[in-house]
């Protein structure tokens, strides 16, 4: 075992893994963070916390990782390389070990001009690759980026995002690998609608054998409506969404919508069990966390391990 | 090459309107060539700026004169001659060009009639695009001739991020993905294995985290 990392436990004991995500509040307001976590509490096995996703300003994501903490449940630290220079980032690395998070996961994060803050400079002084790096450096070597050691270094569970369907594809794999090399040791792949093409893409991850070197869990979004699929499919890059996710929601009232939504979670949870390389699911539901934990108990991913 | 765009003629009047007598220096080099501060655009200006004087019931003298080159004190020393006739000094050149004559006449106001932009190359009739940030240490040799630092909106070194679509890159469908034409580029060399060689950490220092930079050629100094 490389960290006290409940996922890394999850994960090393051969149980499929689950988590969930919880994006911090606008605002110096602790009980949302209760509120979003609570809905999660016994379902998952830690909570990604957004480091100011869509380059919207909101609580650090170690602090609201903090008051997750104190509700007994464990926190992945989400940290993007777009806002801090390799100084800021290993001394909150430090800070939120400091503070019992131990799991992060390592994120280049959206431009800046997608957000609130359109006109800051983004900082990037490392990508992704290099954050994973650093970070593995930080935990195996006790040493700090620049060199110097570090006194009890932090012990982090790093974690990496892969998204199987942007372009080029066949680069994917590739930067995948990578990763790996880099030292990612779990993976979480962007929300997953077109299952063929996952499939086609973690046979390629097999037969290169990198299933063995990393855990990857698959991303689910449930969609809330036909009309959340069509934004998904046509404003959000880098995602790729089947017309007949549409269809099937928008053959249905919308009422029925949502449920539908979930059923279709269901089912793609369902199948991806199945996919040789697979070893959790990374469920986000976005402003919709109270549905979670039905979509848990339905995949049979319920309850819990207690490790 | 150093590109620039002309900047709004409400600015310039603004800095120009405490003087009556102005002397207006263009640059024969990067400027003339994407034509924003050349001989030309010195005349254009000139022009727009006495009109619009006139409009006001007021007249100004502009002296006209374009430099071989701004950002060469040999060059700017050929003001000396126009320097006592003039109140302020109104440059078409890129930045160092204006900071080159900020230094030799101290005593004279100099002002920017442009904004200096990137370096860039020319795309087509027209259209300059970025293709350096002048980071001190160049990656090209590795990168199939695409530069990631300039052309990858996260400056990412190894890979394209999550938001490529169709190539093209998240922030605009206009702007290619550089990492796309990056990997295009190795394939087409049968250069592909070494996408998968990490690039580490970047050394900022050449590129400006060391302060600002200076080359001294002891071999060409006098």
């Amino acid at each position: 075992m490389k960290t006290e990392s409940r996922l890394e436990k999850i994960l090393a004991s051969g149980n499929l893994a689950v988590t969930s995500e919880c994006g911090p509040p606008r605002g110096a307001l602790p009980e949302k963070v209760k509120e979003k976590a609570s809905l999660l509490k016994d379902h998952v096995d830690a909570v990604n916390v957004t480091d100011n996703q869509t380059a919207m300003v909101r609580m650090s994501s170690w602090a609201a990782g903090v008051i997750i903490k104190q509700m007994g449940m464990d926190p992945i630290l989400q940290m993007v390389t777009r806002d801090r220079n390799r100084l800021a980032m290993q001394s909150d690395i430090i800070g939120a070990y400091s503070l019992g998070i131990n799991t992060m996961l390592c994120l280049s994060g959206d431009h800046p001009k997608f957000g609130d803050h359109p006109m800051a400079k983004g900082v990037f002084d490392l990508d992704s690759v290099q954050l994973v790096q650093m970070v593995k450096k930080m935990r195996d070597e006790g040493k700090f980026q620049g060199g110097a050691d570090i006194q009890n270094p932090p012990k982090m569970f790093v974690g990496a995002a892969a998204n199987p369907f942007a372009d080029p594809f066949e680069l994917r794999v590739m930067r995948l690998a990578k990763k790996i090399k880099a030292g990612a040791d779990f993976i979480q792949t962007q929300c997953i609608y077109n299952l063929d093409k996952f499939e086609k893409y973690m046979k390629m991850v097999c037969d290169r054998g990198l299933d063995k070197q990393v855990y990857i869990l698959a991303g689910i979004t449930p969609m809330k409506s036909a009309g959340m699929a069509r934004y998904m499919k046509n404003k959000v890059p880098g995602m790729d969404v089947p017309d007949e996710i549409i269809k099937r929601l928008a053959g249905v009232s919308k009422e029925e919508q949502p449920e539908e939504g979930i059923k279709i979670a269901v089912e793609s949870i369902q199948r991806l069990k199945e996919v040789n390389g697979v070893h959790g699911f990374h469920i986000m539901a976005i402003e919709w966390e109270e549905k979670v934990p039905q979509i848990v108990e339905k995949t049979g991913l319920f309850p819990r391990p207690v490790i | 090459m150093i590109t620039a765009e002309q900047k709004p003629l409400k600015e310039i009047i603004e800095y120009i309107s405490p003087y009556d007598r102005i002397l207006l220096v263009g640059c024969n080099e990067c400027v003339t060539v994407c034509a924003a501060g050349g001989r030309k655009e010195v005349g254009l200006l000139a022009s727009a700026l006495n009109l619009n004087c006139l409009k006001q019931g007021r007249t100004i003298d502009i002296k006209e004169i374009t430099l071989e080159r701004q950002c060469d004190p040999e060059y700017v020393e050929e003001l000396v001659s126009e320097i006592d006739r003039a109140d302020a000094i109104l440059s078409m050149a890129c930045g160092c060009g204006v900071q080159t004559i900020a230094e030799r006449y101290k005593e004279k106001p100099v002002f920017p009639a442009v904004n200096t932009k990137f370096m860039g190359a020319s795309v087509s009739q027209g259209i300059w695009a970025e293709r350096c940030q002048g980071c001190g240490d160049c990656l090209l040799g590795i990168t199939g001739g695409i530069c990631p630092v300039a052309r990858c909106s996260k400056h990412l070194l190894n890979g394209p991020c999550g938001g490529t679509s169709n190539g093209m890159c998240e922030i605009d469908p206009d702007v290619d993905c550089a990492w796309r034409l990056i990997w295009e580029r190795l394939k087409a060399l049968g250069m592909e294995k070494r996408y998968e060689e990490i690039m580490e950490a970047k050394d900022w220092r050449p590129a400006g985290g060391g302060g600002p930079r200076k080359i001294v050629r002891e071999d060409l100094s006098l």
